[in-house]
């Protein structure tokens, strides 16, 4: 540490040692290379504020470390990929390797990822390589997500965090369709097609809007070259400032840490950055890449040589997009036949209007919960704190309810797989899934929130009356009894330890008025909390003890 | 127990109490004075490694030989890409190349972070360490300098003083983006789309001829239950082909004329039970290929429109909401099949223009 006892008045360039023990080459090496940077960048600073930084570890933690490392190694794949890549639809033969493609015609893009497939080595591996990476990182996002949301850790102050978050995942998603679109292959293009039909079913602006975007009629020639801008340029420079200010925001709010035994809300017990996270952390993002590439190896993803170049006549069964986007795709199907009327002599397709309105709430709705919760609870404190997702019987009930509704929409986008497979009928299916629509989240609401206040129940006799031990006593009265044990001061703080609301009662303002909002929230806090467990007290132990 | 809005204790969810000012709201929280106590962080538990150093040995061994793996797996990868060169051709030799640069490139990758990993869950020191953690909003004292510094800010500058300067700033602020509205508009042609979407390229003459190939069709030669994918005659010689073929492509059946349902106006339009119907859907532009032979339905497979070739295919399940477009055809004097016209509809998925 001979950096930091550089005294600012001595030269900048003698630095004093230590008396003790003369310090080995390298580590004068490190102190001088140290020193140098240090004084040209005030760095040494950082390393004070962030060096020791405290992370906790939790498995649920590592999610959004995927995320991250997903998106790494996207950059870096997709970056070679770019090399060889043409981003153009102009017409040329096919005259690579793959023979059964050989003399057909095919826009500059399709040739190019053919080229880099099948006469690039590594150009295959790397193709799949940014494929799957892309899979993961949306797959992690996506759980990533729900782990935030099942133990609330976008409460106060970490609201901005979730909608930054959010934004995050829909940029991924955006990115993941663009991405998807670019090798121009009949599956893509087909693709396009649908986003051309909903677009041109948006009232008001959707033929316009598919005119500029397709640079005339569909197909037409530029969507490639405008996708590729979109998904090398626009998009990936918006996700990386705004990931930037994900992980800026992580790190002022420090990280949540369940409640356990010294975990507090108003410290962070874990490991440090320097050495143990950074070790954990990084040798994570090599596991990460190595089990991509493993995956990229030996698992063909997206065979566009199977499709063959985009043309907007064949299409074959089983038709689907990659799988974040099947929730979208699987509500298009769910629309009864019909919907479509012309009044004043223009056309409202209601079979796209509807989707889009419902798929816009959605996700509005998930953007928005944050500030929902924050003001049914009116509760203004930081909470730093991961819940467990029973102790919060009825967003646990709201996030299953979210999870089962965006399932059947997913699902949807499998009908006819699941009919070919299963041997049941495609309106079968469909109506069934029309109706779980509707019924499903309700019922995922209703059983959900049974199971928590269940776990509760059980959480709570366990803190005041201790565990089953497994041993039987005979009384002297000839009576049976189970041995309870209870538990130590650790485990019972695990059961206890958790957040309680009560239902809003309605008081009139100075007025003597009560406002509507004032109404509303009362409702939605008596829908959140009427149904509760408290958490055992040492009074609830000590009464019953006494008995 | 219960607090509304106006309680003002926050103690709930954790056993220290905090004591910056002001004191955050509790909402309709449940404050306990009974609740248990934080028994504190349980004593660390010493790791095997830390206790026996013939262990630690043995860790330390398997670290620096995960690390000369990888050093293995990069250079393996580095001769897998030389050893296993691509054959033009030969799709066995890309299945090769992607597996064996793939094992070497990940091996490289997976033996760095278990080793990592493994060095630092069971050598590096592993007890739990505690930070506090502070209120994310600034000190009084600060929030109080940055309120000052506004202040300043719009002394010094008179923002808030001198309306008109600030107004008008705010207009100009508004305006400047403006520009980039109509510049996005050459992005399509300068042609007005409408017509465009509502015309096909065919015409009355035009041969149906077969799709990719482009020979023509012979009526004798559609016999009953078979379908032909048909696309206009000398499309494939059109500089826009593609545009021209997602709007022009059409399907062609023949049935047995007792079995069709023919509208008033229509009677015309099928030759001798052969009928043709646009093959872009009418939800969202999907080519509708497949063609049940026993039902006579047509099914979308993006999202299982299906419409009844009998009924002049009328949506009879799925999401489309209006019939295919038929189009008119007949026979010209060497027996091939023709368009009588173009289609007297828009093909494909709605849009606001449309009726």
């Amino acid at each position: 540490m001979t950096v930091t006892e550089t005294k600012p008045a001595a030269a900048p360039t003698v630095v004093e040692t230590p008396a003790a023990a003369a310090p080995s080459r390298g580590a004068r090496f490190t102190g001088a290379a140290a020193n140098y940077i240090d004084e040209r960048t005030s760095i040494s600073g950082l390393v004070k504020e962030l060096g020791r930084k405290v992370f906790p570890d939790h498995w649920s933690f590592m999610l959004g470390e995927v995320a991250l490392y997903s998106f790494v190694v996207i950059l870096l794949s997709g970056t070679f990929l770019t090399f060889f890549y043409q981003p153009s639809m102009v017409e040329v033969v096919y005259d690579g390797s793959y023979v059964p493609l050989k003399g057909m015609q095919m826009s500059a893009a399709f040739s190019s990822t053919m080229h880099l497939s099948f006469d690039v080595r590594g150009g295959l591996l790397f193709r799949q390589i940014h494929h799957w990476a892309a899979l993961l990182f949306i797959a992690a996002i996506g759980l990533h997500m729900l782990r935030v949301f099942f133990t609330g850790a976008f409460r106060k102050p970490r609201e901005i965090n979730w909608f930054i978050g959010f934004i995050l995942f829909v940029l991924a998603m955006a990115e993941g369709f663009t991405g998807y679109s670019l090798p121009d292959d009949l599956l893509s293009g087909n693709g396009l097609q649908i986003i051309n039909g909903i677009i041109k079913g948006i009232p008001v602006i959707g033929t316009w809007t598919s005119y500029l975007l397709f640079g005339g009629e569909f197909p037409g020639t530029t969507v490639i070259a405008m996708f590729y801008s979109i998904h090398i340029l626009l998009l990936p420079a918006i996700l990386v400032a705004a990931l930037g200010a994900h992980l800026l925001l992580m790190i002022i709010n420090k990280h949540t840490q369940f409640a356990g035994p010294g975990r507090t809300n108003d410290n962070v017990v874990g490991v440090p950055i320097m050495p143990l996270f950074a070790a954990k952390a990084g040798g994570f993002f090599f596991v990460v890449f190595g089990v991509i590439v493993l995956i990229a190896s030996f698992f063909t993803i997206n065979p566009i040589w199977t499709y063959g170049p985009y043309d907007p006549s064949p299409v074959s069964a089983g038709t689907q997009p990659d799988w974040y986007i099947g929730f979208a795709d699987g509500m298009l199907r769910l629309i009864p036949p019909g919907w479509e009327v012309v009044w004043f002599n223009n056309t409202y397709s209601f079979n796209i209007i509807v989707i889009t309105v419902i798929l816009i709430a959605f996700l509005g709705l998930v953007a928005a919960y944050p500030f929902i919760e924050a003001w049914i609870t009116g509760d203004k404190r930081e909470h730093h704190i991961a819940e467990r997702p029973r102790n919060a019987p009825t967003r646990t009930a709201i996030g299953a309810a979210g999870v089962t509704f965006y399932a059947v929409l997913w699902a949807a986008a499998s009908s006819d797989l699941m009919s070919t497979h299963f041997k049941v009928t495609i309106e079968g299916v469909i109506h069934t899934l029309q109706v779980l629509f509707f019924l499903g989240p309700v019922l995922a609401f209703f059983i959900t929130k049974r199971i928590c206040l269940g776990l509760q129940k059980k959480d709570r006799e366990i803190a005041l009356h201790g565990f089953e031990s497994g041993r039987i006593v005979r009384l002297p009265g000839g009576e049976y009894v189970e041995v309870h044990e209870q538990l130590d001061d650790y485990e019972r703080w695990r059961l206890v330890s958790y957040n309680e609301y009560t239902p809003l009662t309605i008081r009139p303002d100075a007025d003597g008025r009560i406002s509507g909002a004032q109404r509303t929230r009362a409702a939605l806090s008596h829908w959140f909390f009427e149904d509760r467990i408290s958490p055992a007290t040492k009074t609830d132990v000590e009464r019953s003890n006494q008995h | 127990m219960a607090q509304d809005d106006d309680g003002t204790s926050a103690a709930a969810g954790s056993a220290v109490v905090r004591s910056e000012p002001p004191v955050a709201k509790a909402g309709t929280a449940v404050l306990r004075s009974d609740s248990f106590e934080n028994p504190g962080l349980p004593p660390h538990r010493l790791r095997v490694t830390d206790l026996d150093p013939k262990k630690d040995r043995v860790a330390e061994r398997r670290v620096y030989t995960l690390f000369f793996l990888s050093i293995v797996g990069s250079v393996f990868a580095v001769a897998a890409y030389v050893a296993f060169p691509i054959i033009p051709g030969n799709t066995n030799s890309v299945r090769l190349n992607t597996v064996f640069l793939g094992l070497g490139i990940s091996l490289g990758l997976l033996a760095i972070g278990v080793g990592a990993i493994y060095w630092a869950k069971n050598l590096m020191r592993g007890d739990e360490i505690t930070e506090s953690r502070h209120p994310t909003r600034g000190t009084e004292a600060t929030r109080e300098k940055a309120v000052e510094i506004f202040k300043l800010g719009n002394q010094e500058s008179g923002f808030g003083r001198r309306t008109l300067i600030r107004n008008s700033l705010i207009g100009a602020l508004v305006a400047f983006p403006l520009p980039a509205i109509v510049l996005f508009r050459d992005l399509a042609p300068a042609a007005d789309p409408i017509p465009l979407f509502k015309e096909t390229m065919w015409a009355k003459g035009v041969r149906l001829t077969r799709d990719p190939s482009g020979t023509p069709i012979r009526a004798a030669d559609v016999t009953i239950g078979s379908v032909f994918h048909v696309i206009p005659e000398g499309l494939n010689d059109q500089k826009d082909r593609l545009e021209q073929k997602a709007k022009a492509a059409v399907l062609v059946m023949r049935l047995k004329p007792s079995d069709l349902k023919i509208s008033a106006g229509r009677e015309s339009w099928n030759y001798d039970g052969i009928v043709a119907y646009s093959k872009i859907c009418t939800h969202v532009g999907c080519p509708v290929a497949l063609y049940e032979q026993q039902t006579h339905h047509l099914l979308c497979p993006c999202h299982s429109s299906t419409f009844d070739v009998t009924n002049e295919c009328e949506v009879i399940f799925g999401p489309a909401a209006r019939a295919l477009p038929q189009l008119p055809i007949a026979i010209d004097s060497d027996g091939y099949l023709i368009a009588q016209s173009d289609f007297t509809e828009p093909v494909g998925p709605s849009f606001w223009e449309r009726a």
